[in-house]
């Protein structure tokens, strides 16, 4: 195992990170205080409680994951196109390292990045909304998996993308509709019947379900089968790149 | 001793049909500079990409150091700098980093004494700091060498090192590559310039449609090669070349109005001196003298083409 390499791309994806920090951290705060503000104040003063749960309070698991899913993906698959595009890629398939080696490096550095941005939206929700975590433990580990499986996620539609339109275009197609669909402002259980049959095909049901158990104790799917979901979406995307890697597809010539 | 890299069959054939390399054979000896010759499209980056892992090969096998470059692709990488033809490289990243990037993806500690004589040796110590993209062209080449150096490599490829660099620069890369094969460095360079080839290369390989066509040493293959022409051109047209200038081998070109003289370079006697003093006995006025090389390049296609490929 090349572990200097794992660190030496990490370090050099941090670097880029911190060179826009400002950018990078900044926006998803202010956005996700719109949020609050809109949804939680204006809306949620109207709403009634949901699972017992004040409404502002509510939607805090669902606006944190909405944001950490939408930067894991963007963060990880900006960082292997990146190197697609300006031509430095040669460098990572000439050198010493496994798929697995190269993956851990990238996906690491973008889901420190989003689990960082995470932890800050959450910090902010403090100021908004009275808040308690049941279950801190697991509220960090499920943020943590959701970064880690969002970005093997993203570094697969980074090594899939020809240009810097498919780049966005999956994020926004694919990863919005999913969250919001997938209950992070509201409960399954208000859904009519049919979709709430629909909805659990949406693997971001389980993710935020299990995030939300996590915080009050309540849940829409039962929290063995969260895990479950989310440990099989990280094998899956694990399986992908192990493929990609061992064909070279788009990779290598 | 047992060549630094073999290459024995290799075929690249792209998914569109297209055969980029055909059935290449090429040993290459610890410590000296190959220069890989050839026309545009000959194949030259296609080897160096499926010998450093960019490319996969279709057939053949390739060793280096006597790691197979599939079954042991860590322990065959790791000896092996690569240069690319264009500059790669990250924009906002500082050279330092953009450097040591290199060194620990290839799996070496940080070791600031290895950067600096690195950077050192290619003048990009004082631009250490600076970043990228505020590099001129030249020294963006040269973050590209001492990237690929920042491990310590044992095998150096040089994908056209000094395509489009100034004079000075090339000289100064010459002279950096003088100190890597003194320090046991073994370099593959591609190249379109002769002089280049000639002054840095122990041997030269020349490769067209996928074949290696020759592989020679640089001293006699430039004897054998370098040819040089001497175009004397007349005030007047003449119909015919005097008869005391007929034993020089002339010919008559340009209508009439010029007389083509072809000798090697690399002789002891280029019998230039008695052939102007024969044209001025014969009473010929005339207006110009040039002499021109063909460039290696245009020697290669003249090359294939007689090779009837």
């Amino acid at each position: 195992m090349n572990l200097m390499a794992v660190a030496a791309i990490y370090r050099f994806e941090m670097a880029r990170t911190l060179r826009t920090v400002w950018g990078s951290i900044v926006s998803p705060v202010i956005s996700t205080s719109l949020y609050f503000v809109v949804f939680g104040a204006a809306i949620g003063s109207r709403i009634e409680e949901v699972e017992g749960v004040e409404y502002g309070a509510f939607i805090v698991p669902g606006l944190i994951m909405l944001t950490v899913l939408m930067q894991s993906v963007s963060n990880a698959s900006f960082g292997i196109y990146f190197p697609k595009f300006v031509g430095t890629i040669y460098e990572l398939l000439s050198a010493p390292v496994s798929f697995l080696e190269v993956t851990a490096g990238y996906v690491l550095a973008a889901a420190t990045k989003s689990l960082v941005i995470g932890l800050i939206i959450l910090g902010t929700a403090f100021f908004f909304v009275d808040l308690r975590i049941e279950h801190p433990v697991a509220m960090l580990a499920f943020l943590v998996l959701t970064c880690i499986s969002f970005s093997l996620l993203g570094f697969i539609l980074g090594i899939w993308a020809k240009n810097f339109e498919q780049l966005q275009l999956v994020p926004l197609l694919l990863i919005t509709p999913l969250v919001f669909l997938g209950g992070s402002f509201y409960s399954i259980s208000m859904l009519p019947p049919f979709w709430q049959t629909v909805t659990f095909f949406n693997p971001v049901v389980y993710l935020i379900s299990g995030f939300r158990w996590s915080f009050f104790g309540e849940a829409d799917v039962a929290i063995g089968l969260s895990l479950i979901a989310i440990v099989a979406f990280t094998a899956i995307c694990l399986a992908v790149i192990w493929w990609i890697f061992r064909t070279g597809w788009r990779l290598r010539k | 001793m047992a060549p630094i890299l073999s290459v024995a069959g290799l075929g690249k054939t792209y998914d569109n049909g297209f055969v980029a390399l055909n059935d290449v054979s090429l040993d290459i000896e610890e410590g000296e500079i190959l220069a890989l010759l050839g026309p545009n499209g000959a194949g030259k980056t296609t080897l160096i990409s499926a010998i450093c892992g960019i490319a996969v090969p279709t057939k053949g096998t390739v060793t280096v150091g006597g790691h197979d470059i599939r079954d042991d692709y860590r322990a065959a990488r790791a000896l092996i700098g690569l240069v690319p033809q264009e500059t790669f490289l990250e924009p906002f990243e500082t050279v330092w980093n953009t450097v040591s990037f290199s060194r620990g993806l290839f799996g070496k500690r940080r070791d600031d004494a290895v950067m600096e004589r690195v950077l050192r040796l290619l003048s990009l110590w004082d631009k250490k700091d600076s970043k990228v993209i505020e590099l001129s062209g030249g020294m963006k080449r040269r973050v590209l060498i001492a990237k690929a150096l920042s491990h310590e490599p044992r095998v150096l490829f040089l994908d056209e090192p000094t395509a489009g660099v100034d004079v000075e620069l090339r000289r100064e890369m010459w002279e950096a590559m003088r100190k890597l094969k003194a320090d046991g460095v073994t370099i593959i360079l591609t190249t379109h310039y002769i002089e280049e080839a000639e002054a840095m290369a122990d041997r030269i390989a020349v490769i067209s449609r996928g074949d290696i066509l020759l592989v020679e040493e640089t001293g006699a293959l430039v004897k054998r090669m370098g040819r040089k022409e001497l175009k004397i051109e007349l005030a007047e047209p003449i119909d015919e070349i005097p008869p005391d200038l007929s034993h020089h081998a002339l010919d008559l070109v340009d209508g009439g109005t010029a007389l083509l003289y072809t000798y090697d370079r690399q002789a002891e006697r280029t019998g230039i001196v008695r052939l102007l003093t024969g044209v001025q006995a014969s009473g010929l006025r005339v207006s110009d003298v040039e002499t021109t090389q063909s460039s290696l390049e245009e020697i290669f296609v003249d090359l294939i083409a007689e090779d009837g490929a």
